[in-house]
């Protein structure tokens, strides 16, 4: 995505081409590993590579700050959401801690026009966003991890995305920032 | 209105990108009678103005041709030493061109790498704590703005002092970093930055600011 007034336009590109190029992704990495462990592994690791880069357009085009408390995080991951997909999970199931939370999807572009057939029933279909969420955090030097609890796909009436808050990485902090 | 050069740093320290915008080329050739009225030393591999300033050939200056003929080092293309050359009274009248320093990709890349603790140490002298590093650097000649990202890239900007509207200028160049280097597919982070896609509209964006201010980008 680009910037108003930068020679890309600020059109946004249809949503059923991004579902489509991401289903034929998946096909072909099916087709490829024909393990679906295995294709669920190649997606987090795309969605890693993804992940950190697409953090610094999302700092650059929010200039949003540091998080200092993982419901700050909630609300910016949230925030990304809606900037790269269009769409605005909501933000529940917060654990006592505060370092756990969900995002409900009633709706996913990734899964638009997916069944899963029954040979790949444990195929975690949207896994890129697990790594998205992994990489772009660690590029802002938190660890985090995440996996799908719930999934439309698997006849769940809402996907849901747990993400958890596993550390600061301190050394990784640029200085003059801590 | 001048935007003398573009420098970006990587998270670890490295030189990852730079780009001279706007320097003023100086460059200046007289004819010379024996003895010489300026006096000449070796510094660094080149011939440098020492003492003596006139004509716009200030000290510092370094020598770049000889008769026209470009100096290699501190040697002449025929070999011979210029130095000596210069105190043979046969070979005058002679003509130098003098030309201020330019500094090479290995000096640019010395000093990127020496602004990084520069900046560290700034943030650790602070008396506040949780300070920011060095955000501007301000010299007689010029100013240097520094905006370091959350992930820690830096944006560097030297322009002149009178020249407003740069702390935002590096943000702009932080968003043309994040769409033309980082979303090409062969950019590998960390890595220099060879994109001219990247490079051309940043030249662009600098002439823009140049000629009608931060405002209008």
């Amino acid at each position: 995505m680009s910037r108003p007034g930068t020679r890309l336009d600020s059109k946004k590109v249809n949503s059923e081409l991004f579902t489509l190029t991401y289903g034929a992704l998946v096909a072909q990495l099916l087709k490829d590993y024909e393990n679906v462990d295995d294709v669920n592994k190649q997606l987090e690791r795309m969605g890693y590579n993804m992940g950190i880069r697409l953090i610094e357009d999302f700092l650059a085009r929010t200039g949003s700050g540091r998080c200092y408390d993982f419901r700050d995080t909630a609300e910016k991951i949230q925030s990304g959401f809606k900037i790269f997909l269009g769409i605005t999970p909501t933000i529940t199931n917060w654990s006592a801690a505060g370092d756990e939370f969900s995002l409900c999807f009633e709706s996913n572009p990734l899964t638009e026009f997916v069944e899963l057939p029954d040979n790949c029933l444990n195929l975690k279909y949207c896994n890129i966003l697990t790594g998205v969420l992994r990489g772009a955090c660690e590029m802002v030097q938190m660890e985090v991890s995440s996996w799908f609890v719930q999934d439309q796909l698997k006849n769940d009436s809402i996907t849901e995305l747990r993400v958890k808050f596993i550390k600061r990485l301190e050394d990784a902090i640029p200085a003059g920032e801590d | 209105m001048v935007i003398y050069g573009v420098y970006i740093v990587s998270k670890s320290g490295g030189l990852i990108f730079n780009h001279d915008h706007n320097v003023p080329k100086i460059e200046h050739e007289r004819v010379f009678n024996y003895p010489l009225d300026i006096k000449l030393i070796y510094e660094n591999k080149k011939v440098v103005v020492a003492f003596g300033q006139r004509d716009g050939i200030n000290v510092g200056h370094v020598l770049m041709s000889v008769n026209g003929a470009p100096l290699a080092g501190t040697l002449l293309e025929d070999g011979r030493d210029v130095l000596e050359v210069l105190e043979d009274p046969q070979n005058f009248p002679i003509t130098l061109k003098f030309s201020r320093a330019k500094m090479t990709t290995n000096e640019k890349i010395f000093l990127a790498s020496m602004f990084y603790p520069l900046f560290a140490i700034a943030s650790q002298l602070s008396p506040e704590p949780r300070s920011s590093g060095i955000e501007v650097l301000e010299a007689d000649t010029f100013r240097l703005y520094c905006y370091q990202t959350l992930t820690g890239v830096k944006f560097m900007v030297v322009a002149e002092p009178s020249q407003p509207g740069m702390e935002i200028l590096t943000k702009r160049v932080y968003e043309l970093y994040a769409d033309y280097a980082l979303k090409n597919p062969f950019y590998s982070l960390e890595m220099p930055i060879r994109c001219e896609l990247f490079e051309t509209n940043l030249v662009t964006l600098l002439e823009t600011v140049e000629k009608s201010g931060i405002s209008s980008v």
